[in-house]
């Protein structure tokens, strides 16, 4: 058991590090959270200086270590995280790579590494969230297209999007996992309708997405018809993988700055609040271990693709996180009903976390069936 | 960064587990439970003879010559045995007492926060003990004794009372998987009922997040991260034991069946040292002194 950085590792994060140092103060300002078009420009054009830095593959190219390096020294200087880049490096991205055509992987991949082009992610359906294999959207062959009609909901940041990887029933005979296809549409094809959702924060950061008879052609399938399950889940496990290590970096900073002030308001005198806070830092530092071993598992998997692993990280996780901007409002006292004080709105987007990308329910299925073996069906 | 046990590490972890299965099965737990406060000295030896108490002493000295993080896994191995005797005293004590790294000498520790477990049945006891008081063990594995609670944690002791619990709490996650397969009720096994099945996968998240903070103390030997695998394990091992017993249902209430042994001897294990309170203050401080959270990330 070995938690150092190998020699080459150690260079990384240092040369990472170096570099972190000269590239960020020349930022533009960030953008103002319902800026959506500037928190794209904002996003892409931190991409593209990845890029240039020679970065931009990391997600993607670089061990599952690396990665991790990475995500920490940028998260802890305070770089951008991937934002609007999110399902192109992260879901869509990886999905080509593995699963495209070498004309596929040269069509889309280029413009997510230099930040060109965004993607959204259309799976969720109003008929189709948890049993998402019930998904209706439905897609009929015609000449060299598919012409799509149906609606995908909860679609994260569609208004700004170029691409949606998008997934269809191509054959609504067959039993619910082996009709489904993963294509590629465009976001501007004729017949694509997007209408912005609030969120319980006030934000617009996810809509619905109409569509109605939109072509979008054969060429733009990833994987072979009716064979987008199969594709899909080599997506989710990305996502449920190292996702969230630049988080769990971001939340101990959270926890320290939470300490300072309460003890600069007379609140660290109160055993109770302290404690809790200092049982916030057992969990986080614990969660960085388990981010750590579950990149060595991988690592040691080779391939790259995490594990189930991911599923026992994000159930803790995404409770750690909630618990954590609870005791922050516990901290602020009143003001934790001021939408202008820091950490009110990331509690409010704190109570997502439970629910996106597989809600802990599931969660708990996955954990249970794939990892202990017990029965399926409840 | 490598972080899982190497092949030299897994080797010892399976020659413990194997030693324990050999000379500690569920019919020797069983015996022992029948005669309470008698200690199998026979085993003891065997456990000398197999490095158990001398891992990490010097191989000058005698010892194995080995780290923390084998002690954590042989430890481990014995919570997840529920094997019973004062393992950390004599451990802690090899090299310091004549005997205890052969495991000819039982030793009992005065534990800093006023607890002393087989006080009656050691041949050497470190600390002061004087005016010790017996208490009607809830435990029937762990006779204990309480003197006023004197003296600080040590961390080592309270690493290696975490590896215990975190052995303990995957025993129990074993436990509540193997009943929840094999009991059915409603035409089928329990462990297709959801309430059931998300019983269990809570009990896998504890175990398997405490094991990554346990692990990782016992690299960084780093004290916040010491008190932080405390707290994970402590609650990997006590809500473990509960939930596995209430996937047992009524059989999960008798003396028969072994789960009362793990959660009796999980709550032993949370008073050890003053109990948690200590490791949440200590993290708590931790969070002030600035380079708290970010100095370990960098390991
Ligand atoms: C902030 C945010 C961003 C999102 N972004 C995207 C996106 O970009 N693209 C996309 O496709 N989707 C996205 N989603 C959708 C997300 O994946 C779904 O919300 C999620 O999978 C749950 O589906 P649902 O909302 O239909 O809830 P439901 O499935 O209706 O679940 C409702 C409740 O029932 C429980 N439940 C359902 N089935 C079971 C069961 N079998 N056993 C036990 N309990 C069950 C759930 O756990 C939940 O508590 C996003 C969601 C959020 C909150």
């Amino acid at each position: 058991m070995d938690l150092s950085d190998s020699p080459e590792d150690a260079e990384f994060r240092a040369r990472l590090r170096e570099w972190l140092a000269k590239a960020l103060p020349a930022l533009p300002p960030k953008p103002s959270p319902d800026d959506w078009p500037g928190r794209r420009a904002y996003d892409l054009g931190w991409q593209r200086t990845l890029y240039e830095a020679g970065y931009a593959d990391v997600h993607w190219e670089a061990s599952p270590g690396v990665r991790l390096i990475f995500l920490e020294e940028t998260e802890k200087a305070g770089a951008p995280y991937v934002g609007a880049g999110f399902v192109g490096l992260l879901h869509a991205g990886p999905t080509i790579a593995a699963e495209g055509t070498a004309e596929q992987r040269a069509r889309w991949l280029p413009p997510v590494l230099r930040g060109e082009e965004v993607w959204c992610q259309g799976f969720s359906e109003p008929d189709a969230g948890s049993d998402l294999a019930a998904l209706r959207t439905r897609a009929r062959r015609d000449g060299d297209d598919y012409v799509v009609s149906g609606s995908k909901i909860w679609t994260s940041h569609a208004e700004v999007a170029d691409w949606c990887e998008l997934l269809v029933r191509t054959d609504p005979r067959a039993p619910k996992h082996r009709g489904i296809t993963w294509l590629a549409m465009p976001m501007d094809a004729p017949g694509v309708t997007v209408r912005p959702l609030r969120t319980l924060a006030g934000s617009a950061e996810f809509a619905e997405v109409f569509l109605d008879e939109v072509r979008v052609p054969v060429a733009n399938r990833v994987g072979a018809e009716n064979d987008g399950w199969r594709v899909t889940m080599v997506t989710l496990s990305f996502e449920r993988g190292t996702a969230f290590v630049g988080e769990v970096v971001a939340c101990r900073r959270v926890l320290g700055e939470l300490a300072v002030r309460a003890r600069r308001d007379g609140r660290w005198d109160d055993p109770v609040l302290r404690r809790r806070l200092g049982r916030l830092n057992a969990e986080f530092r614990a969660l960085w271990r388990l981010t750590q071993w579950n990149v060595s598992e991988a690592e040691a998997a080779r391939g790259g693709v995490p594990g189930v692993g991911g599923s026992v990280f994000k159930l803790r996780y995404s409770q750690a996180r909630q618990e954590l901007y609870d005791t922050a409002a516990e901290v602020l006292g009143d003001a934790a009903l001021d939408l202008d004080r820091p950490w009110v709105r990331d509690r409010l987007s704190s109570l997502s976390y439970t629910i996106a990308a597989g809600t802990s329910q599931i969660q708990r299925d996955i954990v249970a069936e794939r990892i202990l073996g017990l029965p399926k069906g409840r | 960064m490598r972080f899982r046990p190497t092949d030299d590490q897994r080797a010892l972890r399976d020659g413990v587990r194997a030693l324990l299965a050999r000379r500690f099965d569920r019919e020797a737990l069983r015996a022992a439970v029948d005669r309470p406060g008698r200690l199998d000295r026979a085993l003891w030896r065997e456990l000398g003879a197999a490095g158990f108490f001398a891992l990490r002493l010097p191989e000058a000295d005698g010892g194995v010559g080995l780290g923390l993080p084998e002690a954590v896994l042989a430890f481990e191995e014995a919570g997840r045995a529920l094997l019973p005797g004062p393992l950390l005293a004599t451990h802690l004590a090899a090299g310091r007492v004549p005997g205890a790294a052969e495991g000819e000498t039982v030793v009992a520790a005065v534990d800093g926060g006023g607890l002393v477990e087989w006080l009656a049945q050691a041949d050497v006891v470190s600390g002061d003990a004087d005016g010790a008081v017996p208490l009607n063990s809830v435990d029937p594995l762990t006779p204990l004794h309480t003197v006023p609670a004197r003296g600080a944690a040590d961390p080592t002791a309270v690493l290696l009372t975490a590896a215990e619990q975190l052995g303990t709490a995957t025993r129990a996650c074993e436990l509540a998987v193997q009943h929840a397969r094999a009991r059915e009720q409603f035409g089928r096994p329990i462990g297709a009922f959801q309430a059931v099945k998300h019983l269990c996968a809570d009990l896998l998240v504890r175990v398997e997040t405490a094991r990554a903070a346990v692990y990782a103390a016992a690299v960084t030997a780093d004290p916040a991260d010491i008190a932080a695998a405390r707290l994970l394990a402590d609650e990997a091992a006590v809500r473990g034991a509960r939930d596995c017993l209430q996937v047992h249902g009524g059989m999960g209430f008798t003396w028969e069946a072994d789960v009362h042994l793990l959660l009796k001897r999980a709550w032993v294990r949370t008073r050890r040292a003053g109990g948690g309170t200590e490791s949440e203050e200590l993290l708590a401080r931790d969070l002030l002194s600035g380079t708290g959270g970010q100095r370990s990330c960098l390991r």
